[in-house]
């Protein structure tokens, strides 16, 4: 069986809310939890010549207060990730899930800021065959996009995206896909493509990116996670694999977080 | 300002699988070998422990394995009328940096060629005649024979401890193996990897339809193994997270898990991370290779001289540096002259998803864990009544069932997002199979590689430029090997199928394989060749070129086992060949 990771440190979480009431960043929050002494509760691999050896390594999400998205931003990606992954009888919306702080932690970090692409120009739209042709990392895309789109819908129906009926939301999430709402310098497709993307990522990566809430991503589709050893439940020809989902965490360690579920 | 290194006898370019078969050879063999390489050290312990590794969102979606286009990349065209742009990001294929290589995140789907690969033009004409190969196709032999590749490739499953099932021992056929394979001496070193629920069904399909299908040779270990260099290897446990992922267990074989545990001991075996290498250095008479230049990680350049160069990096990164360096003439396709950068191919990839009743319990499987058929694959069948040339294999492969990229098939019909598709997820996740084929690409006059006029790397030196399309006859025949599939598919007595077709121009957006060929290509001919048949540059003899740069046109097979093979065959001509006698093995 496999052994479940080190918890993250709870109790120390609670100390550090209790002693700074105005609210720390995330960063200054893991900072002050160093302080404290507790990273030895932490797994080894987070802090440790990971960081140099390998790259983009992970940051679990262990609070809920946005690093990047301002508060316009939050409604809509709220709204429209929930037109994309609605709530039903088989499970939660989105957002629900997670997935707007889930797309806030990977725009702050290495993929928003398009650390990884090459963005040296000149730029040229090119061919659809020429991929991603955008002169703007995903940070920015999202910031000009969402601003672009609550514009037209606040000219063309008196109020922001994530206030407007769930059909309209809809036909204005289709006409972005294919390219058909007319935003000023804004390209819509390119950014629908990463919308549409980033909401399937926060939807079924691993919980300790802040989607996938409770594992109900997993929980939608019957996928166990990371259960390492299958040597002999591969034999059983089509029966149901019983037992629950754990991430690279652990199974627990999140609920334990104030405010989870 | 470079500041210069003392000499040493051998410099490999990149630290991947080549590098690491050759220099274990070579530096066995008493030589001084030193291995540069641009990535990061990285080793299973404690880089790919299994208590962070098994994460889809930061390897397979944020690429943490890969190497990173914001330091270099290549422009990419359909056609020479067409203005090359970058690539961005990663998307097509997926090249490595660091300890390791590609060698690190691949599969371990480990085939040899058919012997009629390796002389494919010889062979088409003799059988369908010299017309049958169509205008602007520029296919060749490769200067090498199976026979004599046969005992390389033995090494290099050995190596790996590759589980398979044989189909033919020295002409003997061997039952539940793959009928077509060339002889091979001996079985293989492994029995095939536990069954999955789904290449089981795919098993009873193919037969079925009239097909002989055989278990996948896997670098993934069915048993405990310890390889001939005394390196031992655990048993593979399932887990679903090979490809685009490195192994925690021990047990899918790499650099890692085969050679750098004896390779790190060699006194005469020494490798520098963090090291790009930018230019390989020459003589006036751009006849001899004096050595390397390389920044390190702190961006200070250093020149290393070496008596033999050899380039190990992934395929496009080899012939980039051939032309940034001038070995050999670069080619041109107006004239169709030279030859650095001609005869760039790929493979064409297509599948149909079958959609079934049984639950199938995707996540447990193995990056080579596969039952495929091969008799569509090389020249196995008649393609004269078919009009094209070249085929491939039809697999059905359990590798994982990873939510975000790997296990999204949803039937003909579902709407693209909202509650429809959510429903459709839900209900396919565990009930879809997916039944792959994996296409030869042929060359052509029109698919090169060549130095980009205006986009530039890290360096400033300029990009790689790719111009590269599909042909009428590779669509043709992949749309055969889809239907194909789909009479399998369709044998499975399925709900639904749905064909994934390969159509239209090549695009470098949605993942399709990370099988680049060619560029350097070997041969007899140095007009139409880089390199002779022992993989050295015909221009500057006291340089080897390793991996599939050297292809000079593609197989429907992973090619991975080529790769191994082509650098044993290469280290043995060095050590047995060249060091005696250094200079041109063959005559030009």
């Amino acid at each position: 069986m496999r052994r479940s990771p080190p918890i993250p440190p709870t109790t120390a979480t609670a100390d550090v809310r209790a002693l700074s009431p105005g609210g720390l960043t995330r960063r200054a929050w893991i900072g002050v939890i160093g302080a404290l002494g507790a990273v030895a509760a932490w797994p080894g691999w987070l802090l440790s010549r990971a960081d140099a050896a390998m790259p983009d390594t992970p940051r679990p999400v262990v609070d809920e207060r946005y690093d990047h998205l301002l508060p316009a931003e939050i409604a809509f990606l709220d709204a429209a990730t929930s037109r994309l992954i609605p709530a039903d009888d088989l499970g939660p919306s989105a957002a629900e899930a997670g997935v707007t702080v889930f797309i806030d932690r990977q725009l702050a970090g290495a993929f928003g800021g398009a650390a990884r692409w090459y963005m040296q120009g000149p730029w040229h739209d090119g061919s659809e065959q020429q991929g991603y042709q955008v002169h703007a990392t995903p940070a920015q895309l999202y910031r000009e996009a969402i601003r672009a789109i609550d514009a037209h819908c606040r000219a063309t129906e008196s109020a922001a995206f994530a206030a407007l009926p769930a059909a309209r939301q809809d036909a204005l999430l289709r006409a972005l896909e294919k390219g058909q709402l007319q935003l000023p310098a804004v390209h819509g497709k390119a950014f629908f493509a990463m919308l549409w993307q980033n909401t399937q990522e926060g939807y079924f990566a691993d919980p300790m990116y802040g989607g996938n809430r409770g594992f109900v991503g997993w929980r939608l589709v019957g996928f166990p996670g990371p259960r390492y050893n299958y040597v002999e439940a591969i034999r059983r020809f089509g029966q149901p694999y019983d037992e629950p989902p754990v991430g690279v965490l652990g199974r627990d360690w999140r609920r334990r977080q104030p405010g989870m579920t | 300002m470079s500041t210069r290194l003392p000499e040493v006898e051998v410099v490999l370019v990149g630290f991947g699988w080549t590098a690491a078969i050759v220099g274990h050879e070579l530096a066995t063999a008493g030589l001084k070998v030193l291995a540069l390489e641009r990535g990061v050290d990285r080793d299973t312990v404690p880089d790919f422990a299994t208590t962070h590794i098994q994460d889809e969102l930061r390897y397979a979606v944020r690429h943490a394995l890969f190497e990173k286009p914001a330091r270099e990349t290549l422009t990419f065209r359909n056609s020479a009328d067409q203005t090359a742009l970058p690539m961005r990001h990663l998307g097509s294929f997926f090249p490595a940096a660091g300890v390791g290589g590609a060698g690190v995140h691949w599969n371990g789907q480990t085939w040899r060629f058919l012997p009629t690969d390796f002389t494919i033009r010889s062979h088409t004409e003799q059988r369908y005649g010299k017309r049958f190969i169509p205008d602007g196709m520029t296919i060749q032999d490769w200067g090498v024979t199976y026979e004599e590749l046969e005992p390389y490739y033995d090494r290099f499953e050995y190596l790996c401890g590759i589980s398979g099932q044989a189909g033919n021992v020295q002409g003997t056929p061997q039952p539940g193996g793959n009928p077509f394979e060339g002889p091979r001496a001996r079985g293989y070193p492994l029995p095939p990897l536990a069954r999955s629920f789904g290449t089981v069904k795919f098993d009873a399909a193919a037969r079925e339809a009239g097909f002989k299908p055989f278990p996948c040779p896997a670098a993934n270990t069915s048993q405990p193994y310890r390889n001939p260099l005394g390196v031992q290897m655990g048993v593979c446990t399932l887990c679903g997270y090979c490809e685009w992922f490195a192994c925690g267990n021990n047990s899918k074989s790499s650099p890692q898990t085969t050679i750098l545990p004896v390779l790190r001991s060699n006194p005469n075996f020494s490798y520098r991370t963090g090291c790009d290498v930018t230019r390989v250095l020459v003589d006036k008479a751009a006849k001899r290779a004096t050595g390397v230049t390389y920044v390190d990680a702190q961006g200070r350049e250093f020149e290393q001289p070496a008596q033999l160069v050899i380039l190990c990096a992934f395929a496009q990164h080899n012939v980039h540096l051939m032309l940034l360096s001038g070995i050999g003439r670069p080619y041109d396709p107006q004239t169709g002259t030279g030859v650095v950068g001609r005869n760039y191919a790929y493979q064409i990839t297509s599948s149909v998803d079958v959609f079934q009743d049984d639950i199938t319990n995707p996540y447990m499987g193995a990056g080579a864990l596969g039952q495929a058929i091969d008799e569509f694959n090389g020249d196995n069948f008649d393609h004269g009544p078919e009009g094209f040339i070249g085929g491939g294999y039809i697999a059905l492969w359990t590798t994982g069932g990873r939510p975000i990229l790997q296990q999204t098939g949803v039937p003909e019909g579902t709407p693209k997002w909202g509650e429809g598709w959510k429903k459709a997820r839900a209900e396919s996740y565990q009930r879809v199979l997916r039944i792959a084929t994996h296409g030869s690409v042929m060359s052509y006059r029109d698919a090169w590689l060549d130095l980009d006029p205006t986009y530039r790397d890290v360096y400033g030196n300029p990009l790689l430029r790719m111009t590269f399309d599909f042909h009428a006859n590779e669509h043709r025949m992949s749309s055969f090997l889809t239907d194909k599939a789909a009479l399998i598919a369709q044998a499975m007595k399925p709900r639904s199928i749905k064909k994934n077709g390969r159509d239209g121009h090549y695009s470098i957006v949605p993942y399709q394989t990370t099988h680049n060929t060619g560029g350097a290509a070997m041969g007899d001919d140095p007009s139409t060749s880089a390199v002779n048949r022992y993989l050295q540059s015909w221009d500057v003899p006291n340089v080897f070129v390793l991996g599939s740069s050297v292809f000079p046109q593609n197989a429907g097979y992973n090619p991975t086992g080529t790769v191994g093979a082509l650098a044993y065959w290469a280290a043995d001509a060095i050590k047995q060949r060249y060091m005696r006698n250094p200079g041109p093995l063959v005559p030009a």
